[in-house]
């Protein structure tokens, strides 16, 4: 007697609270291994390639926001960047200090949340509980510099917006005394807890040369031992001023990149110390009129700025004619803008190369001869946002 | 190859019949190649000691209707060794078929398939040439300078049907594309901020 044995395909998501957003996972299941694993994107794709193409390069800088909605600010620096080497302009040093040191929050607001839930889909409830509460504390700061709590629309090409608000720089130097402190419950909760080393340790290896064929960046290539950060190897803004430490894994595995993680966290910590430190009081954006609009007062007395001022938030500001790719280290990996301007004041093209897709591209590799159980702790390891896969 | 100047040369004495262009700026070198030259190219900057662009970061097109040679396809490499980054690129017609670089790099997948998606840009010997960011069903290239930013179709729920519905699009108003450039360029120089303007008035 025969027995007919058929693998079993899975559908996993749209809507799964595991899946970290709207991913359609097509598991092939034999038993309880998988087999093949077919990711369906595209879920939450709004078009925003498209959308920049039609826009000035001031009206874009939201669409950033909108990307990787937990870190926003760091999509927006890297379009900054990018129209600041076109048009070659310098920023002022306390925009510089301002920017990075926002990154670096966004960078930890990101970590927060993948830590988190990665605990969370591995079965432990409380670090979520602890985490969110530090996030709400930081996307205050962000409301308060920018006057909402996630999509900031705040970096501008030569700048930032605004100053920061009387005493603001006071309560983010508190909240680096204090968060350190809750790295650690967060530590004390996870980092030697059985049940999440056995989830995690030896799940999802990515090997050297794994993780620069299938283009990783980010933890996902630390984790695997390559030293690589943007923010040291091809420095921008003022991180070539500041000290910092690279956490570089060495097994490659999802429990390595949670540990990248947290000490990328406390790294973190130390440059927005360092940032607050060095902040001198100063301009915030590039002084040339043709870029940045002028003050409220300005215009009440000058001429040039009002003409400015209606120029600016009509027509825009000219780029010229070039071709830059600009990449900045964002908390899930190298984020980049492949920007063509012609001369006119909106993009002629404007790539997006979001880290998030090239990591879950590689899901069918991670995750093959896995138990079905092991999706989520790879999932939540690779730090996937759907706003910046889908675009 | 520790500076751009001394890889540039290396290119262009390695490949010298391959390489139609290069140019070094913003810290980046730009390569421009024929269409038929792809793999032997890429091989070469991947597993050359003295190059290792082992890394593909992106794909992408940009779409000049008006030429000729409509589709420019754009590669963007990272060398970690050397920190480097290339954008090799070169232009095709319409309808061309290019070669697919899956087997240099398997990361390829997915950008291809999202070139394709986005552009209508067909690949030879990719293993799994399907539509990827767009939804099930979709018809058209969204990012091709001739699809129009609203798109062709939206989609509802249908109250009697019971179901989403795809219908073509009515807008209440048209999407309002205002020429703002004016021919007016405006002074050169950089104003200074006075603190006299007080004084002034």
């Amino acid at each position: 007697m025969t027995k007919k044995i058929k693998n079993l395909n899975l559908n996993f998501g749209p809507q799964h609270p595991a899946a970290h957003g709207v991913l359609r996972l097509i598991l092939e299941l034999d038993g309880e291994v998988v087999e093949k694993a077919d990711p369906h994107i595209g879920l939450l794709h709004r078009g925003t390639e498209k959308l920049i193409e039609n826009k000035t390069y001031m009206q874009a800088v939201p669409y950033f926001d909108r990307l990787d909605y937990v870190a926003p600010m760091n999509q927006e620096h890297a379009f900054a960047l990018a129209i600041e080497k076109i048009l070659d302009i310098d920023v002022p040093i306390r925009a510089q200090y301002i920017r990075v040191m926002f990154c670096e929050i966004g960078r930890i607001l990101s970590h927060i949340l993948n830590v988190t839930t990665q605990a969370l889909d591995v079965g432990a409830l409380t670090p979520s509980l602890w985490g969110f509460e530090e996030r709400e504390t930081l996307m205050t700061f962000y409301e308060r510099a920018s006057g909402s709590r996630l999509h900031a629309n705040y970096f501008r090409a030569g700048g930032v917006h605004q100053d920061l608000p009387a005493g603001l720089e006071n309560d983010i130097a508190k909240f680096c005394e204090t968060f350190p402190k809750i790295i650690n419950d967060l530590e004390n909760l996870l980092t030697d807890n059985r049940i999440f080393k056995q989830r995690n340790v030896d799940i999802g290896v990515v090997t050297k040369d794994d993780a620069l064929d299938y283009s990783f960046s980010g933890v996902m290539i630390r984790g695997s031992g390559i030293p690589w950060d943007l923010r040291k190897s091809q420095p921008y803004d003022c991180y070539d001023q500041l000290e910092f430490k690279i956490p570089v894994g060495k097994n490659g595995d999802c429990y390595d990149r949670y540990l990248c993680r947290i000490e990328e966290m406390k790294e973190s910590v130390s440059i927005i110390k360092q940032c607050l430190a060095r902040m001198e009081k100063g301009p915030i954006k590039t002084f040339d009129g043709k870029i940045s609009p002028p003050s409220k007062a300005e215009i009440k007395q000058s001429m040039e700025a009002l003409i400015h001022h209606f120029k600016l938030f009509t027509e825009g500001y000219r780029v010229p004619k070039d071709e830059i790719y600009t990449a900045v280290e964002a908390p899930k990996g190298e984020f980049g803008v492949y920007l063509i301007s012609d001369g006119s004041s909106k993009p002629y093209k404007c790539k997006i190369r979001a880290p998030g897709f090239s990591h879950l591209q590689s899901m069918d590799y991670l995750i093959k001869g896995h138990m079905l159980a092991d999706v989520p702790a790879v999932l939540g390891s690779l730090d996937i946002v759907f706003g910046e896969v889908d675009r | 190859m520790n500076n751009l100047i001394d890889l540039e040369k290396k290119i262009n004495s390695e490949l010298t019949t391959k390489i139609n262009k290069t140019t070094i700026k913003h810290n980046q070198i730009y390569v421009e190649i024929d269409k038929d030259d792809l793999i032997d190219v890429v091989l070469f900057i991947k597993t050359n000691k003295d190059t290792k662009f082992r890394q593909l970061i992106d794909i992408t097109v940009v779409d000049y209707p008006e030429e000729t040679q409509r589709f420019k396809i754009v590669y963007l490499f990272l060398s970690h060794e050397f920190n480097h980054r290339m954008i090799l690129s070169y232009s095709i017609n319409e309808n061309e078929l290019i070669s697919s670089l899956t087997s240099v790099f398997p990361s390829a997948n997915w950008m291809e398939r999202e070139v394709f998606d986005m552009y209508g840009v067909n690949f030879k010997n990719h293993p799994d040439l399907r539509r990827i960011l767009t939804d099930y069903g979709f018809e058209g290239h969204p990012l091709r300078k001739d699809f129009p930013l609203t798109g062709h179709s939206e989609v509802r729920y249908s109250e009697e049907k019971k179901k989403v519905i795809n219908e073509p699009v009515k807008l209440e108003q048209n999407y309002r594309n205002f020429d703002y450039e004016s021919p007016w360029e405006g002074t050169k120089y950089i104003k200074e901020i006075s603190e006299t303007n007080d004084k002034k008035n």
